[in-house]
């Protein structure tokens, strides 16, 4: 191959790896305002088995709810069908994401934890007039292999898919 | 008090634990005066059902003597003769008030465990792990029940509680698959698993009205009691092909309605179940669905199947293609007690309903450890043992 020939191999390499490039740009951009992010601050819901009115004021929520008001906002909702009365809480702050956030999770200082546990404990207040509770003392024994069950039930309450 | 306990895979004792108390307004201290082992039991025991702890108490099919009530409990009172629900249903969620109790959403104390295992929680159970609550179980002198205005059903002077026992758990959840798998006046039924809950489903069908009902096991004195009193027809699948003599029996065209009452631990002659025990073993796969392929391939085009038999987790060669393009319907349910509890006393009362013969053993709680040994083995017949604590 030629000094020309080398030179025009190159330039012709130069503008596919520039074509390529900016085309992947324009793929980039074009798919851009199609793609929403999943919202960093979800509302948290349960649905009670009750009618709308009867959680219509703030009065009405029930104490797991009311005492979380200074760091989460409230959403009262009919549901449809018959299925009763969405309740919902969201963070004022955003809760931390990425490493942050999975760290937060695994140490058990997320804190939406309290928001779930504050919303399972408003839904059964409502719907039974009770929170039930676990057997106290408890029949079981530690062992070293029951440890991250023993870990998982301490966390279920305030966790889970809610 | 005494109770049985889970001490790890295959291991059980009779322990010392601290009585029940009462620890929310509508609960009841029920005096166990019968308990029964249940064929889903043996997953805990195996070791098929991770969310167990060292010392739990196990057992969730029972009646007895109301010995203390809590002061929210408005209808039922000290000295009433009941039998217990096994699902703990509030009575009052979207669930429980659409008759789908075992799906309650307030009787699970550890909801969150399971809901990071199946998507949602369902209710709470007695004596089956913490995945479904962690509450103490049956096998003991005394048990606590929440929710007791809606779970504990006062027995008919006239029902023995041998025979009531039965309708904590066996018989509602037999009944609940022929009702909800669909049986109609004329089907013909096939049922998988001649247990106490596959011979009540298959006495659940005949009433319902089906015209023939066929029960599948291997064991001959759990065939034979199925042929004597649910009024059904047997097969012994390990002397024959299933699938080619449902065929023959329904002029080709398969059961109508078939309902799975084996769970996660079947077994099958053939290569299918040493497939299955190796990946299971392995936990390649936490379930062995052998009983359910065979109810979705062997059932008629357009019929329904229903998943009676407990199962936890994932399975492996799952016939999706036959329920799909046969166009089955096919549903599965934990049972929903107390939606049939008194319709299935009083007919137990009638005598329309024949429970008293699944026992087939009775001992003291002391001797449990060797009870379940035996119904696990199903040495000397057994099907069911029944445990009296007070004797």
């Amino acid at each position: 191959m030629n000094n020309l020939a080398r030179a025009v191999v190159a330039v012709a390499a130069g503008a596919t790896a520039a074509g390529v490039a900016v085309g992947i740009g324009l793929a980039a951009k074009s798919t851009a305002p199609f793609r929403e992010r999943p919202p960093r601050n979800r509302w948290l819901m349960v649905t009670i088995n009750c009618p709308p009115e009867r959680l219509a004021s703030p009065e009405d929520l029930s104490a797991p709810v009311t005492r979380l008001l200074d760091r989460a906002e409230v959403t009262v909702r009919p549901a449809p069908g018959d299925r009763g009365t969405e309740l919902g809480l969201r963070l004022r702050e955003p809760p931390p994401a990425g490493p942050a956030g999975l760290a937060a999770r695994l140490s058990g200082d997320d804190p939406r934890r309290e928001l779930r546990a504050a919303l399972r404990d408003a839904k059964s207040l409502v719907e039974t007039g009770e929170v039930l509770r676990p057997a106290e003392p408890p029949t079981t024994r530690p062992t070293l292999l029951g440890k991250p069950l023993e870990l998982a039930i301490r966390r279920s309450g305030k966790e889970g898919r809610l | 008090m005494k109770a049985l306990c889970w001490q790890g895979v295959n291991k059980l004792s009779v322990e010392q634990v601290p009585d029940p108390r009462i620890e929310n307004e509508q609960d009841v201290i029920v005096k166990v005066l019968a308990s029964t082992t249940c064929g889903s039991d043996l997953h805990l025991v195996g070791g098929y059902v991770p969310a167990m702890r060292a010392g739990d108490v196990i057992g969730h099919e029972f009646m007895g003597e109301i010995a203390e009530t809590g002061p929210g409990v408005r209808n039922r009172k000290v000295g009433d003769r009941v039998v217990v629900c096994s699902f703990i249903g509030c009575g009052r969620c979207w669930y429980c008030t659409h008759d789908e109790w075992s799906l309650c959403d307030n009787s699970n104390t550890n909801s969150g465990l399971a809901q990071m295992m199946w998507g949602y929680e369902t209710g709470g159970v007695f004596g089956y792990s913490h995945m479904m609550g962690g509450f103490a179980g049956s096998h003991a002198e005394y048990v606590r029940v929440p929710f007791a205005d809606y779970g504990a059903f006062p027995v008919p002077d006239e029902v023995d509680d041998a025979s009531a026992v039965f309708a904590s758990d066996a018989v509602p959840t037999g009944w609940m698959g022929a009702d909800l798998g669909g049986v109609r006046p004329g089907d013909v039924v096939a049922v998988w698993g001649a247990g106490g809950v596959g011979q009540m489903a298959a006495r659940a069908s005949v009433l319902l009205g089906a015209e023939k009902v066929i029960v599948i096991d291997r064991i001959p004195e759990r065939l034979a009691l199925a042929g004597q009193h649910t009024g059904a027809e047997t097969i012994d699948y390990s002397g024959t092909d299933v699938g080619a003599e449902l065929r023959e029996r329904t002029g080709g065209r398969g059961p109508d309605v078939c309902i799975e009452a084996v769970g996660m631990e079947a077994h099958s002659p053939g290569p299918q179940f040493l497939y299955d025990q190796v990946k299971q073993q392995l936990r390649l796969q936490t379930d062995r669905p052998t009983a359910v392929r065979d109810a979705i391939m062997a059932c008629r085009k357009g019929g329904s199947v229903f998943v009676l038999g407990v199962f936890g987790g994932l399975v492996d060669k799952f016939p999706l293609g036959a329920l799909m393009n046969k166009g089955l319907t096919l549903r599965g349910a934990q049972m929903h007690g107390q939606r049939y509890i008194p319709m299935l006393l009083d007919r137990i009362a009638r005598g329309d309903l024949d429970t008293r013969h699944l026992v087939t053993h009775e001992m003291s709680l002391d001797d449990a450890p060797r009870g379940y040994q035996m119904f696990k083995d199903k040495d000397d017949g057994c099907v069911r043992v029944v445990f009296r604590p007070h004797g």
